[in-house]
């Protein structure tokens, strides 16, 4: 909409329309980055700005058997879940892409609800089904729970890298005597490995970041890192949190980062494939 | 195998690569919720606990007082509860309906455990007068259907009176309303915050050279990448009287004494438009990477200034970009639990923190399922419509 002779009020519009612009993008960051350097602050109050730098909060951070065993708790259950998410999730995305049958607005809805239904009345749902069959307080009900919410969420990002993907290749690779297993794993997996690698990223994010069914179903011994910032925010804030935070910012930053390039990548390489 | 066979059938062979997801989905998501959401409109209680007792009321005519029979029935089912110690979910489920009700059961079945013989309702009109009341009766019996509006009444402060008609409920127990409307108007100011926000962030970045809008994109999907708990924290933390906020308010002198910003409404505004702005500008950005700019170009040829450019051909062609992420991010602020509980106040808390309160506290588990009813109808059909306006597919 750029155009080449603008006029002066023009200008000033555009001129406007990027200090805007600054200031959300400004509002959307600055909050995270703030975090950080408080993280590293000697005392015990939050004060800003700094009065000295220590890793203070981050030796009481891994000091703390609290925060040590809801870090291994979260890793333990976050990939489990990728190892079961990922799989299902990508079969499921071949075949959804792949079908033509009238049932298939059906199973896309019922593949995307859990991604919109209010994680509160998941969490209760989940409550209610574990509760008489011991899986609330046990491992297995919080991988199956998060498998149940990761899961779509593979789906969108192997969905997205197999649009353009040329099917002609797997009529190939059958017609030259592959069966369908060797088809699946030769020809179609290697072209859509980067879909699924950010696929199997978010499926991990999910379970990791994940609240508020972990508060509801989880037990003492499977308290995760959310859970123990979650409570710690709400007793008192102390540094350490501020510690806790930093780190995940991080973890996701780098994770997802490293997702989002898979993604583009695999679209990429989809949208590459001549018609 | 028959069975199996049409499933084929229907779904075709690529249905075999959906059935693990779809079967953990079915066991996993889709029962639970729905054996859930039924517990808002169903009675478990009573029929499960005095299920003779139940059946005697649903036969009673409601006019009146029941018979004798019934009383008797009665008296000896809530014996055999309060030895099988179960008397406390009838206990509890009268409650709801009459406050103090509970008192009553528990001081009778005492009584009755004592050896007081029960021949007709007499008896028990004589150890506590609140028998004798239609009232209480009407209640039992209101309890004791297999299916019950009396959660979605209750949810929406209404209750059921001794006649059958629907009356509101007193002025001090009326809250869920007032919730709602809490809930549904804090998720359409943030939806229109974000599009106030928004809509010209995705614009620049549409219309920039790709070479300057990438990098200027990650800033948009970092914030989208960092946990929600993580940014709620980040705000908690810049909120508080002595935090980042208060100080540069009164660096820049624009109060003299801290804000009170954290726990309050202007803080949960802030702290959901930060949590979802990004839901919103990435569908919008999307949309308009693919809206072609020669058509707006054409307009300004054919005589059309900058703004009429813009609002009547550049606008329309992004409304579908601006509905779906609306109606994403309404329907995301409207179940949103995290931010409201760690940000808000008391008096700031959205329908989220009632389901959980219900669950969790009070043990009320079909007032926790109504209300998720009436959470989740609406929610649905904001979607449906966001769907049919926009054209917009998530998958």
């Amino acid at each position: 909409m750029r155009a080449p002779f603008a006029s002066p009020g023009q200008r000033v519009a555009r001129a406007a329309l990027i200090a805007f612009v600054a200031l959300v993008l400004g509002f959307l960051l600055l909050p995270i980055l703030a975090v950080i350097p408080m993280s590293f602050n000697p005392t015990t109050f939050l004060v800003f700005p700094e009065t000295g730098l220590s890793l203070r909060w981050y030796r009481a951070l891994i000091d703390s058997p609290d925060w040590s065993r809801a870090f291994r708790n979260s890793l333990a259950i976050a990939s489990t879940v990728t190892l079961i998410a990922t799989p299902l999730g990508t079969l499921a995305a071949i075949g959804i892409v792949r079908m033509r049958s009238p049932a298939r607005p059906i199973l896309v809805a019922l593949l995307g609800a859990p991604m919109v239904v209010p994680v509160v009345v998941v969490a209760i749902a989940f409550y209610f089904l574990f509760a008489p069959l011991g899986l609330t307080n046990s491992f297995a009900g919080m991988v199956i729970a998060h498998s149940v919410l990761a899961a779509p969420f593979v789906v969108v990002v192997v969905a997205a890298s197999l649009h353009g993907f040329d099917i002609s290749l797997l009529r190939a690779g059958s017609s030259l005597g592959a069966s369908p297993f060797m088809v699946l794993r030769r020809v179609l997996l290697p072209l859509i490995a980067p879909g699924v690698l950010a696929g199997a990223v978010f499926a991990f994010m999910t379970s990791f970041d994940e609240t508020v069914v972990a508060l509801f179903i989880a037990g003492p011994t499977q308290r995760t890192l959310p859970i123990q910032m979650f409570e710690g925010v709400r007793e008192q804030i102390s540094p350490a949190i501020t510690a806790a935070a930093t780190l995940l910012i991080i973890a996701s930053t780098l994770l997802l980062g490293s997702a989002e390039l898979l993604r583009r990548r695999a679209e990429r390489l989809g949208a590459q494939r001549p018609e | 195998m028959g069975r199996a066979l049409s499933l084929v059938r229907l779904f075709g062979r690529n249905g075999a690569l959906v059935a693990p997801l779809l079967i953990l989905l079915l066991l996993a998501f889709a029962v639970p919720v729905g054996m859930m959401l039924t517990r808002g409109v169903t009675e478990q209680e009573l029929p499960e606990t005095w299920p003779r007792t139940a059946a005697a009321l649903q036969a009673w005519d409601g006019q009146g007082l029941p018979s004798d029979t019934v009383a008797r029935t009665t008296a000896e089912e809530m014996v055999a509860a309060r030895r099988g110690g179960t008397l406390n979910r009838v206990a509890n489920r009268l409650n709801y309906d009459i406050v103090g009700s509970r008192t009553l059961i528990f001081s009778t079945a005492a009584r009755l455990a004592g050896g007081t013989r029960i021949t007709g309702l007499a008896d028990l009109t004589a150890i506590d007068p609140r028998w004798g009341e239609r009232e209480t009766w009407a209640a039992l019996r209101h309890a004791s259907g297999a299916t019950t509006s009396f959660y979605l009444w209750a949810s929406l402060d209404r209750r059921v009176d001794p006649d059958g008609a629907v009356v509101g409920v007193p002025r001090e127990q009326a809250v869920f309303v007032g919730i709602f409307l809490r809930t549904f108007k804090i998720s359409a100011v943030v939806a229109l915050f974000c599009i106030l926000l928004g809509y010209p962030v995705a614009y620049l970045l549409a219309t920039l050279k790709p070479r300057i809008a990438n990098p200027l994109l990650i800033l948009v999907l970092l914030p989208f990448w960092t946990s929600t708990l993580v940014r709620t924290t980040a705000w908690v933390v810049l909120l508080q009287t002595n935090g980042v906020v208060n100080g540069a308010v009164q660096w820049l002198g624009l109060s003299d004494r801290p804000l009170p910003l954290l726990y309050s409404r202007g803080g949960v505004y802030i702290a959901m438009v930060h949590v979802l702005l990004p839901f919103f500008i990435l569908p919008l950005y999307g949309v308009m990477r693919r809206v072609p700019s020669d058509t707006a170009r054409a307009a300004r040829s054919l005589g059309a200034n900058p703004l009429t450019a813009f609002v009547r051909v550049y606008l329309p062609q992004t409304m579908p970009g601006v509905i779906a992420g609306a109606v994403i991010v309404f329907t995301l602020a409207l179940g949103y639990y995290v931010t409201p509980a760690l940000v808000g106040g008391g008096a700031d808390q959205m329908i989220s923190a009632s389901i959980a309160f219900y669950t969790n506290q009070s043990l009320n588990w079909g007032m926790a399922a109504a209300l998720s009813i009436l959470l989740v109808a609406p929610l649905g059909a904001v979607l449906l419509a966001g769907r049919a306006v926009s054209g917009w597919r998530p998958i």
